[in-house]
């Protein structure tokens, strides 16, 4: 039975007859008997409280007791209780795109707000009102970047997610797109290796701050080289870390993209994360995604707007800038939400422990014999560290003493079997820090 | 709908002024109104070179975008600056300050393939 | 109502930082540092919360207003799946975790979800395989085409358009661009069903597969899908069956039983999750045996000792079409769904559905014009041609209901009919919740008699009435910095009032 159906046999019954039919039967009649489900084999409907507790048990079986000193672009932050519970509001989470912008004012105006944010945290001039998440916006970058200069080629620093590498791999590979991958070197961009690839067949090169080593650099140098010859810069970026370090747009990128789940939303096993993308001004209409603008109503009230939907799917078809209709827009008021929660001191203090905190477990395991931190840049919250063994089964032993220790760099790069990365949020004690050194050091060494 | 005589016309609702050599190119009465205020023109570079027909400019409005065809094959040798400012220009006077693009003719011949004025103004009769 | 930007002060705070307990300040060399602070807001947690508290009160959403949006089909989002996302065990699992070595162990329950919900969607659809990765309907499309792609490729078919009927969703057209086919755009016939002779005419070793939703987007049910397919098939192209109006068919008729050999559906349509103000939403693909192998990797198996985990040993694959496994808590939500209405329920969705659309076009059709008079299915089209007539177009409508508290219906879409008014009331509504709405639109039917000037002050009754959407296209300040840096922003300022 559909808990979720208003109507009684009896109002049934009068609709029935205003429609002209005698059954519902009838109102399928268009669906000829041939073409009836070969089979429709569903357990039948359960109550409220058999399936919550159904998906308690679930999710009793997750293992979300580990501590996490694992991040790998997803991090363990703290959510504020009045972001969870401001985004839990039905107004925001049970409305649909703003397409009446009269009746959706609320939303408008949050991801107006949220653009100017995302804008302020990375240098940038404009911003979309999100793409679905860090991975598929680095994604749209590049095909905005093949649409700008019209070239057809991509440079990837070693230094961005692997994570990201496969799925733009996926793309490239099925779209026609040559893609030259630049290994790192010492754990950062070797300049000479992307100098040698910078050709006039580039649209653009993609470099990530901090990299997935963890390693922070200054991408200046390279962005003015491949602006030189025409080719434009992807910059992939953590959010939090923005709060401290030089912005993208101080560096002359043309395109930042990057994964907001850090800025206020669970981890949620992969998702819905948020995607957010901001660029210069000039390449506005190149940009995927909707984009929100302020104007003005007939009383001369401010009001805000989708804007230039003319280049987007269901006007331009075929000739549309990107086939996305649906963002992560909950995810993005969601985080504009944090942004404004934690404000311009509280942004900066939150990067500015988590970078201590890291600092201080940097120290502890350098102490730890068997350890090596491998460092030649500083880092923000996640550093790489060499194990005198093979760091996956390292990680796997961490696991019965509680810890999601790191991710091995093994999984995707060959020859690394024995490094990891490590991360730590502000959400790491120092008690937790401690004991997680100490049992890295039982782990290796006993 | 106007239409102006001496100029010659496309079905896509380009018109085209030719002076010697040289072809000013710009969209129609009609098509400036089909597509409502207008808020943004997509001009090619100078130095450009394009057949006949080839799409070289596109228009966009609020609710709908546009392509626009080249009339006559030749080589952009001017395009209208103040349309990036003020593309309402197209609304307001389409057929003179609202010109877009100045082609330097490669073949005259391919006028044939365009309409007149007269054969231009039937076309929009039948189109109602 | 001020941005918070423009309540923000210096040096006021809200969210406290703790006190670091590691005894030690970390400095980053100057050069790699930021030249100032981001610029965003000092306000109090109070401020940061009436602001949102207000500005939420400037939406219409599905708790406070009828939203019959066609083609978006805005259920009621059942409160308990909110609950069900939000247990610690779900919404805090890390996704790397089962990338560890043997750390598929640690994320059981989350792995058995993805396992059930693709068991369960084959069920429903009559497909074979499903890939829970895309993130959205249109990202489904694009994987799925990118599918059909590597099939035309495998067997060296020389294929190049891909065909859509001229009322498809412009996703379609979009996304089949995207992955390097032409379009070919097949006319309907006066019967709002596609012209099966210009089907014919256009088919021909070249073309790749057929997009096509079904009910179309019109609300019609195709009954020619089988001969639509056989003829598609004939020439190696492949069916792509657009789940978005999957809402009319549930236990009735069956993609896969239809000829389709690759689709995607839309959580936040058919299984009810909340549409988030436009996102997010979750695009599952399936595919039947043809495609099978080329299905995005990691998958996720039950291997032979019951442990669930993923699979990466796929070596047709097309790759990753995402960072991790799909937008999982909405999956999660869309799993809880479908395990509360079970069989029957999914049926009586669908039947709801489809009885309360045709209730509402046997009450509207003698007012509005109807551009195919016929039964529909879950959605009903309706033309504002008689109301544009008298000077009231579909827009104008739209905006009087918002003065009535009903969110409008879809207008303009499908492009196919002039003035359409798309309505899809959704099974969850009550016989009085559309006898109010037929009443609305009947007095707005009326007015546009007796006095259609009236019509352009709507909406009265809203914070903002008919924004100058021009004026936002031509400026586009789309952002409160770069705004108060530009000299023709101040000239919006001045205009604004609070």
């Amino acid at each position: 039975m559909n808990p979720y159906i208003a109507n009684t046999e009896s109002e049934i019954q009068k609709m029935l007859s205003a429609v002209g039919a005698k059954s519902i039967d009838d109102l399928f009649v268009d669906i000829k008997p041939a073409q009836r489900p070969k089979s429709f084999d569903l357990p039948t409907g359960k109550s409220e409280m058999e399936v919550v507790e159904h998906i308690r048990r679930l999710s009793a079986k997750n293992r979300n007791d580990l501590i996490l000193f694992i991040g790998g672009g997803y991090y363990d932050h703290y959510v504020p209780a009045a972001v969870s519970a401001l985004i839990s509001r039905a107004e925001f989470y049970t409305a649909y795109t703003p397409y009446q912008p009269e009746c959706s004012q609320g939303t408008l105006q949050a991801l107006y707000e949220y653009q100017s944010s995302i804008c302020g945290l990375t240098g940038m001039e404009v911003a979309n009102a999100s793409i679905y998440d860090g991975g598929t916006a680095l994604y749209e970058a590049v095909m905005m970047a093949i649409r700008i200069t019209g070239r057809k080629r991509i440079i990837m620093d070693g230094g961005v997610s692997p994570i990201y590498r496969t799925i733009l791999r996926t793309y490239t590979s099925n779209l026609d797109i040559e893609f030259v991958e630049a290994p790192v070197a010492h754990g950062q961009a070797d300049r000479a290796e992307i100098a040698k690839q910078l050709d006039d067949k580039t649209a653009a090169v993609i470099l990530q701050n901090p990299n997935f080593f963890g390693t922070i650099d200054d991408h200046a140098d390279i962005m003015s080289q491949a602006h030189k010859k025409g080719i434009l810069v992807i910059a992939s970026v953590y959010p939090i870390a923005l709060a401290l370090l030089k912005t993208p747009g101080e560096m002359g990128a043309d395109i930042v993209t990057g994964e907001g789940q850090s800025l206020g939303l669970s981890l949620n096993f992969g998702g819905p994360y948020l995607g957010f993308m901001a660029t210069r001004k000039e390449f506005i209409r190149k940009m995927p995604g909707r984009i929100v603008a302020e104007t003005t109503d007939a009383a001369g009230r401010r009001c805000f707007v989708n804007t230039l939907q003319a280049r987007e799917q269901h006007i331009r078809r075929e000739k549309a800038t990107s086939n996305i209709c649906t963002n992560v827009s909950l995810c993005a008021v969601q985080a504009s939400m944090f942004m404004t929660l934690l404000g311009k001191q509280g942004l900066r203090q939150l990067a500015q422990l988590n970078l201590d905190k890291a600092e201080y477990c940097r120290q502890l395991l350098e102490k730890i014999p068997g350890v090596k931190v491998k460092r030649s840049n500083p880092t923000f919250n996640e550093f790489t560290v060499h194990l005198n063994k093979d760091a996956s089964k390292v990680i796997e032993d961490m696991i019965a003493k509680g810890f999601a220790a790191g991710f091995p760099l093994g999984r995707y790069y060959k020859g690394m079997e024995n490094y990891m990365i490590v991360a730590v949020t502000e959400k790491r004690t120092r008690e937790e820090i401690e004991l997680y050194a100490k049992s890295l050091n039982e782990v290796l060494n006993s | 709908m106007e239409v102006m005589e001496d100029y010659f016309y496309t079905k896509e609702h380009e018109w085209v002024r030719i002076e010697d050599n040289i072809a000013i190119v710009g969209i129609s009465e009609y098509a400036q109104s089909a597509l409502g205020d207008i808020t943004f023109v997509e001009l090619p570079e100078v130095g450009l070179e394009i057949e006949q027909f080839e799409q070289f400019a596109s228009v966009e409005s609020v609710k709908a975008a546009s392509d626009i065809y080249c009339p006559l094959s030749g080589v952009v040798i001017e395009v209208n600056e103040e349309l990036s400012d003020s593309p309402d220009l197209i609304n307001r006077d389409c057929y003179e300050k609202g010109w877009m693009v100045k082609i330097e003719i490669s073949n005259l011949e391919d006028k044939v393939n365009l309409m007149t004025s007269t054969e231009y103004q039937k076309f929009l009769e039948s189109l109602e | 109502m001020k941005l918070i930007f423009e309540k923000s002060v210096s040096g006021r705070r809200s969210f406290e930082i703790p006190v670091s307990d590691v005894g030690i300040k970390s400095e980053i060399a100057a050069k790699y540092l930021r030249q100032e602070s981001a610029p965003l807001p000092e306000v109090t947690e109070l401020e940061v919360v009436r602001h949102y508290t207000q500005l939420s009160r400037r939406n219409y959403c599905i708790d406070t207003n009828f939203y019959p949006l066609g083609s978006c089909t805005m259920k009621y989002n059942p409160k308990f799946t909110e609950k069900v996302a939000a247990f610690a065990g779900m919404a805090d699992l890390h996704p790397l975790l089962p990338q560890l070595r043997r750390g598929e162990t640690l994320a059981q329950g989350a792995l058995e979800v993805l396992y059930e919900m693709e068991k369960i969607l084959c069920e429903i659809t009559g497909m074979d395989h499903y890939t829970m990765q895309p993130l959205a309907g249109a990202h489904g499309e694009l994987t799925g085409v990118m599918m059909m792609a590597a099939y035309h490729k495998a067997k060296g078919n020389n294929k190049k358009y891909i065909l859509v009927p001229d009322s498809a969703h412009g996703t379609n057209p979009a996304t089949a661009a995207i992955a390097g086919y032409e379009i070919i755009t097949i006319p309907s016939n006066d019967k709002g069903v596609m012209d099966l002779v210009q089907l014919k005419a256009n088919l021909s070793p070249e073309v790749a597969g057929l997009m096509i939703t079904n009910p179309n987007t019109v609300g019609i049910f195709d009954s020619d899908i089988d001969q639509i397919a056989q003829m598609v098939h004939s020439v190696d192209g492949l069916m792509y069956y657009d789940g978005a109006n999957l809402n009319a068919i549930l236990g009735r008729c069956r993609p896969g039983d239809m000829g389709f050999d690759v689709m995607h559906l839309n959580v936040h349509k058919t299984f009810s999750t909340p549409h988030g103000g436009g996102g997010p939403g979750a695009g599952p693909v399936g595919v039947n045996k043809k495609l099978a192998k080329y299905l995005p990797i990691s998958r996720v198996v039950k291997r032979d000792d019951g442990v669930f985990a993923l699979d990466y040993d796929y070596p047709d694959s097309i790759g990753y079409v995402a960072s991790l496994y799909g937008n999982f808590a909405l999956l999660l939500r869309a799993y809880a769904y479908i395990l509360i209405l079970g069989k029957e329920g999914l049926i009586e969705a669908s039947n709801h559905a489809v009885l309360n659309a045709n209730y509402l076009m046997a009450k509207l059709k003698k007012n509005f014009d109807l551009p195919f008079d016929r039964i529909c299915m879950h959605e009903v089209v309706l033309s504002a041609s008689r109301q544009a007539a008298r000077g009231v177009h579909a827009i104008d409508i739209a905006k009087y209901l918002i003065d009535q508290n009903v969110h409008p219906p879809t207008v303009y879409f499908p492009l196919t009919v002039k003035e359409a008014i798309m309505i899809e009331p959704t099974e969850n509504e009550s016989k009085q919740t559309l006898d109010e709405f037929i009443a609305l639109m009947l007095e707005a039917d009326k007015l546009s008699q007796s006095d259609p000037e009236s019509f352009h002050s709507f909406p009265k009754t809203m914070p903002v009435s008919r924004p100058d959407e021009v004026k936002a296209a031509r400026e586009l300040n789309t952002n409160y910095f770069q705004r108060l840096s530009s000299s023709s922003a101040k000239k919006v300022k001045e205009t604004v009032s609070f």
